[in-house]
């Protein structure tokens, strides 16, 4: 190899340089996301785990159960009625989108459209 | 083994044809008839009959132009009325605009009648147009990601998250009662009087009446009927229950129905 001398190191230099986010954030996990839940209220419409990793097939199902089967059977949990709804069911409770939706989606790095069209709790647009 | 290169075309050829046409043949034979063309729709058999859906609900409406002429200004109530509680944007021009219930004259909404010589009420007066709801819906049947479809209760609803805004429902559509969301409309939207408990639409999407969907499912009329109040000017029920108002109302009066020709069954009828 013509120029090993060079090619070599700067390889080397390269290599670690790219991978610097790995080798500085090595072992930390972040700030794990911490979503603020609701004040007074216990229990959701289904477990917390549950909920953590399939609330986005919920409120698909819940969606396609009111627009298509006109069934609003609200979710009745502890004698409370829930409407399957984001903007009159979930939000609710979860008042503060930034301090319980956006905690982990933004950990996640996901964008869902929800806010295009629902409204958000006490929004002002 | 001998065998030439045209011969073996030959005997390819043939094989192919007959392996593709026997099982059509058999199945054409054996039941004795064609079998019928699936339509990819979503019509769920909206399509199979020109005639109305004899059973179940079909919830219906019947306007009555006499009421409105007397009372001036009643239509537009109704617009407001539904277009505040659906937040319907205002972008203050025609080319953008957003309509789910709005007037037009007669020869506008019933293109298919006579205007020659029509009678003075007639001429001046404006009609309320809105999605018709029909009991055979082209929009339904054009739509390719069902965003449009038809439910139980004979009412066209429009699932916006499905929107990708072909507008193939708008083609289809005889009547033109479906408007495009060419810009995000929320910042066009009523601050002050605008419903919080009704979405509103995103850019690139569909939208039309619903008839209230959601206010029937909270046991309320829908709002542009509730606008007219106790002038009988709007009629919303079931056809299909021999004593509901609605029925009543259409078997004691003459009523038109927008392009009945076409065959899309509609659920709006007028008195005029």
């Amino acid at each position: 190899m013509y120029d090993g001398k060079y090619i070599i190191p700067g390889l080397i230099v390269f290599v670690a340089l790219a991978t610097f986010p790995i080798w500085k954030n090595m072992g930390n996990a972040g700030v794990a996301p911490n979503p603020e839940k609701p004040k007074g209220v216990t229990k959701c419409v289904e477990p917390a785990q549950y909920m953590r990793t399939s609330h986005m097939k919920l409120l698909d199902d819940w969606r396609d159960e009111v627009l298509r089967d006109g069934d609003r059977t609200p979710i009745e949990v502890d004698g409370v009625k829930y409407e399957k709804s984001l903007m009159n069911g979930c939000m609710k409770c979860h008042e503060d989108k930034k301090k319980f939706c956006d905690e982990c989606h933004t950990y996640a790095s996901v964008k869902p459209y929800c806010w295009d069209c629902h409204f958000l709790p006490k929004e002002t647009f | 083994m001998d065998i030439k290169r045209r011969q073996f075309l030959k005997i390819a050829g043939l094989s192919t044809i007959a392996g593709l046409g026997a099982p059509a043949a058999f199945n054409l034979l054996l039941k004795g008839e064609t079998s019928p063309v699936l339509h990819a729709s979503s019509g769920g058999g909206a399509e199979a009959s020109h005639e109305a859906a004899p059973t179940g609900v079909r919830l219906a409406m019947v306007i009555d132009q006499r009421v409105f002429d007397a009372k001036e200004g009643l239509a537009q109530k109704c617009t407001t009325a539904c277009h505040t509680v659906h937040n319907v944007p205002n972008f203050g021009n025609k080319k953008d605009e957003i309509k789910w219930i709005f007037e037009v004259p007669f020869e506008k909404a019933f293109t298919n009648k006579s205007h020659y010589h029509k009678n003075e009420h007639l001429h001046d007066s404006s009609f309320l147009v809105l999605c018709n709801h029909c009991d055979n819906p082209p929009c339904v049947r054009a739509c390719p990601t069902k965003a449009t479809y038809k439910r139980k209760d004979g009412i066209v609803a429009m699932d916006y998250h499905r929107c990708i805004g072909c507008r193939f429902c708008m083609a289809a559509c005889p009547y033109g009662m479906r408007s495009f969301n060419w810009r995000d409309p929320r910042p066009f939207i009523d601050k002050v009087t605008y419903n919080k408990e009704f979405p509103t639409r995103m850019r690139g999407v569909v939208e039309k009446c619903n008839f209230c969907v959601d206010r029937l499912a909270r046991n309320l009329q829908p709002a542009c009927v509730e606008a007219c109040g106790n002038t009988g000017a709007m009629i919303f029920g079931d056809i299909n229950d021999s004593h509901s108002e609605i029925s009543k109302v259409l078997a004691e009066n003459f009523t038109i129905q927008r392009k009945p020709a076409l065959g899309t069954n509609p659920s709006v009828f007028y008195i005029v």
